[in-house]
């Protein structure tokens, strides 16, 4: 269909201002007009029935697609796929692959690889040092020209203050951000969960909040004193969170991002319901209730900036271990949506319009990359959202190759109905009832 | 009882009566010219341990002959982890052989917990990491309770490594449980945190902590597992923490002294404390192998002893 309107429900875009009842005209894989009862002209008619939600593109700027090298685990088609299902129409994707997205080279293979899988758009992220070892700059006008938008060692934290101080400075260049994963890691040891009762009491080594605080203090210290962009990944402790709006206070040009995990879960799930479960083995650890409830204050008061998932598939026989040799990390892009709706907007947290600045409206702006708007003329992403669908998570339902979820057997409100990229419709949802 | 034995959790304190007072029969058949009874006759017990243990193992091994069980030990350490099989791989392949008990050591907290998702047979935590060594409490609640003739109401005062102890966490869910008034004493480099919500006091102060107590409890400062700069020396530990007679006089004049073993004499405690009047370690040791055949019996369905 190269002309289609979409008609009649309500649309959420924060970046135009706009809240109520439009219709949207999509021609072939542009946004062509926006506005009240529009003319159909020739246009196919798609009636959205009322009760969804029409809102820009969802974007997770944090997920690990694996390939290449860990194809067990998730492919550029596999994880773009989970994430058309769960509302997002581009992910941004980490370099810790194998060989590392140091060079042109990783790049350019990842963005084949989505342009063949045609799903979700894929926004490279190449490493700030080369093969992520901390000691030397990667090549980042290579990998800025290859298409990459911004830079980390994600994994790791950038392994110096001076390799940081680099890093911001030369990358300010080309106004990439350099996202980073704060974890100040001789105080990490070989901690696997959040130091405190829950991981004392079960014989697990802790890891304390200050781990990630004092290693993003370092970094917004740097990012003031070079004036370059720093955006604070997966934030999980109350103060880190106060490190940020210090920075923040002070000018220093910093965003931090949060993962649902963290504003839902705590650390008690490490014994119960199923203790030593390692699907609820992540870095950073889950936190304490303190914690989780300033994650949800920072959403509510603005102080945070973007919710992504940190999607990180592992094959299940890697996390069929002892909990100590289990690997970090949850699939999260097929969660996210749910997770959003049910506990942050159901539950009075946020409105709705925060929400999509959150998941679509900031990453653009953060990754400078198109989106986040339903401008008259921008590309023809949309998801459409099912804010009152009943969704039960079903791990072994899920597109992505990973099944490692803690939040298998949940049931929550809220879901996605349909996911279009380039106003091609690459995800509809059968629960929704919506014919398009 | 539930299936399998993985923590004092798993326990009311009506189950842990019921062990403690098996244990008194079962420490009379250990005092017979024949020392065996066929109540385990025809079940088959797999000793599996991924950790090297003398006392443990030797402990059930008794325990389960004296009960007639058929007994295999598999010390793992050395042989399938360096092909690389996996611990769910391991517990399938004995498993398929049907055995009816797993007593499984194992260096990762939670290795039972795996173990009894995926096995029929009932497994019996011998030891899993920093977790928990139930029945270690266990002998330790029967050699207390022989000893004071009740658990509640006693100032139990346990000082030593409190961080990477799996005594400590049984003890203090099985002290605390019965009613004891606990204190927990050591460097502050070595308290696990958050564990003063196990109800539990925690005091620096070896003097205040052991200041009228009725048991101490000795733990091992465990130089294997001292990555970490916890402490800066052990001369230095033992000139702070020691249990030493002169910190021995603070405590109860019929105080016991207690120690799961192995000691680090000098270390944590000096010889003449070790091998003094108060001392019950030996008699933890003996203890150990009743409690450990009464917590068999139980779960194997308390078959009647004979």
């Amino acid at each position: 269909m190269a002309k289609w309107l979409l008609r009649g429900a309500r649309v959420v875009d924060p970046a135009n201002g706009r809240d109520g009842v439009f219709d949207l005209l999509i021609d072939d894989d542009r946004l062509a007009r926006v506005g009240r009862d529009l003319p159909i002209e020739g246009a196919k008619v798609v009636d959205v029935p009322s009760g969804l939600v029409i809102v820009p593109g969802l974007i997770d700027m944090h997920v690990h697609l694996r390939e290449p090298g860990q194809e067990h685990k998730e492919t550029v088609a596999t994880g773009t796929a989970a994430a058309v299902a769960g509302g997002f129409t581009a992910v941004a994707c980490m370099p810790n692959t194998n060989p590392v997205n140091d060079n042109a080279g990783v790049t350019g293979y990842i963005l084949a690889k989505a342009a063949e899988a045609s799903l979700a758009r894929v926004y490279p992220i190449g490493a700030v040092s080369r093969g992520q070892k901390g000691e030397q700059l990667a090549d980042i006008a290579e990998l800025k020209q290859a298409g990459c938008v911004a830079l980390t060692d994600d994994g790791h934290p950038v392994s110096t203050a001076m390799l940081m101080r680099r890093a911001l400075e030369y990358a300010g260049m080309f106004d990439l951000p350099i996202i980073e994963h704060c974890e100040e890691q001789t105080l990490k040891g070989d901690g696997v969960a959040h130091e405190g009762f829950h991981a004392s009491a079960l014989g697990l080594r802790g890891i304390p909040g200050e781990c990630e605080s004092i290693m993003a203090s370092r970094d917004i210290a740097l990012a003031e004193l070079t004036r370059g962009l720093l955006h604070i990944a997966h934030m999980s402790a109350r103060q880190t969170l106060d490190a940020v709006r210090y920075g923040k206070s002070r000018g220093a040009r910093v965003t931090c991002e949060v993962t649902p995990h963290h504003f839902v879960l705590t650390d008690e799930m490490l014994g119960a319901p199923i203790a030593y479960d390692t699907n609820v083995k992540m870095n950073p650890p889950l936190r304490e209730t303190a914690d989780r409830d300033a994650m949800l204050a920072g959403l509510k008061d603005g102080s945070i900036d973007v919710i992504a998932t940190d999607h990180a598939p592992h094959h299940a026989d890697e996390k069929q271990v002892e909990f100590d040799r289990a690997p970090f990390g949850i699939t999260g892009l097929e969660t996210a949506v749910s997770l959003c709706f049910d506990r942050l907007v159901h539950a009075g947290v946020i409105s709705l319009p925060r929400l999509v600045e959150l998941l679509s409206v900031n990453p653009a702006r953060i990754l400078r990359i198109p989106g986040g708007s339903l401008a008259e003329g921008a590309p023809a992403d949309i998801t459409i959202l099912a804010p009152d669908l009943s969704v039960t998570v079903d791990a072994k339902a899920m597109v992505s190759r990973s099944k490692n979820t803690p939040f298998d057997g949940w049931t929550l409100r809220g879901g996605v109905a349909a996911t279009i990229v380039g106003g091609r419709v690459v995800y509809t949802n059968p629960a929704a009832s919506l014919d398009i | 009882m539930k299936k399998d034995l993985l923590s004092i959790d798993d326990l009311s304190s009506d189950e842990i009566h019921l062990i403690l007072d098996t244990s008194e029969a079962m420490r009379e058949i250990g005092q017979r010219p024949i020392k065996k009874v066929p109540t385990l006759r025809g079940k088959t017990v797999v000793n599996l341990f991924y950790e090297p243990s003398t006392r443990t193992r030797t402990s059930f091994e008794i325990a389960e002959k004296r009960l007639s069980a058929d007994t295999l030990n598999i010390a793992v350490a050395s042989s399938s982890v360096l092909k690389g099989e996996t611990l769910v791989d391991t517990a399938l392949n004995i498993e398929a052989m049907q055995p009816d008990m797993i007593v499984l050591r194992h260096a990762s907290s939670g290795a039972g917990h795996i173990l009894s998702r995926i096995c029929k047979s009932r497994i019996i935590n011998a030891g899993d990491g920093m977790h928990e060594h139930p029945t270690q409490a266990l002998l330790d609640a029967f050699t207390i309770r022989e000893h004071k003739q009740r658990i509640e109401g006693l100032k139990v005062t346990i000082v030593g490594d409190l961080l990477h102890s799996r005594v400590l966490r049984s003890n203090v869910r099985l002290l605390t449980k019965l009613g004891a008034e606990v204190w927990v004493s050591g460097p502050p480099t070595l308290v696990p945190a958050g564990i003063e919500r196990f109800g539990v006091r925690v005091s620096a102060n070896i003097g205040e902590a052991v200041d009228g107590a009725d048991v101490i409890m000795m733990l091992r400062i465990q130089q294997e597992r001292m990555s970490g700069a916890f402490i800066p020396s052990l001369r230095e530990y033992f000139n702070t923490f020691g249990m030493t007679k002169a910190r021995v006089a603070k405590a109860k004049p019929d105080v016991i002294i207690m120690h799961p073993g192995p000691m680090n004499r000098g270390v944590e405690i000096a010889s003449d404390v070790a091998d003094g009047p108060y001392s019950v370690i030996l008699e933890q040791v003996a203890n150990g192998v009743a409690v450990r055949m009464a917590v068999l019996y139980l779960l194997a369905g308390g078959v009647e002893v004979d």
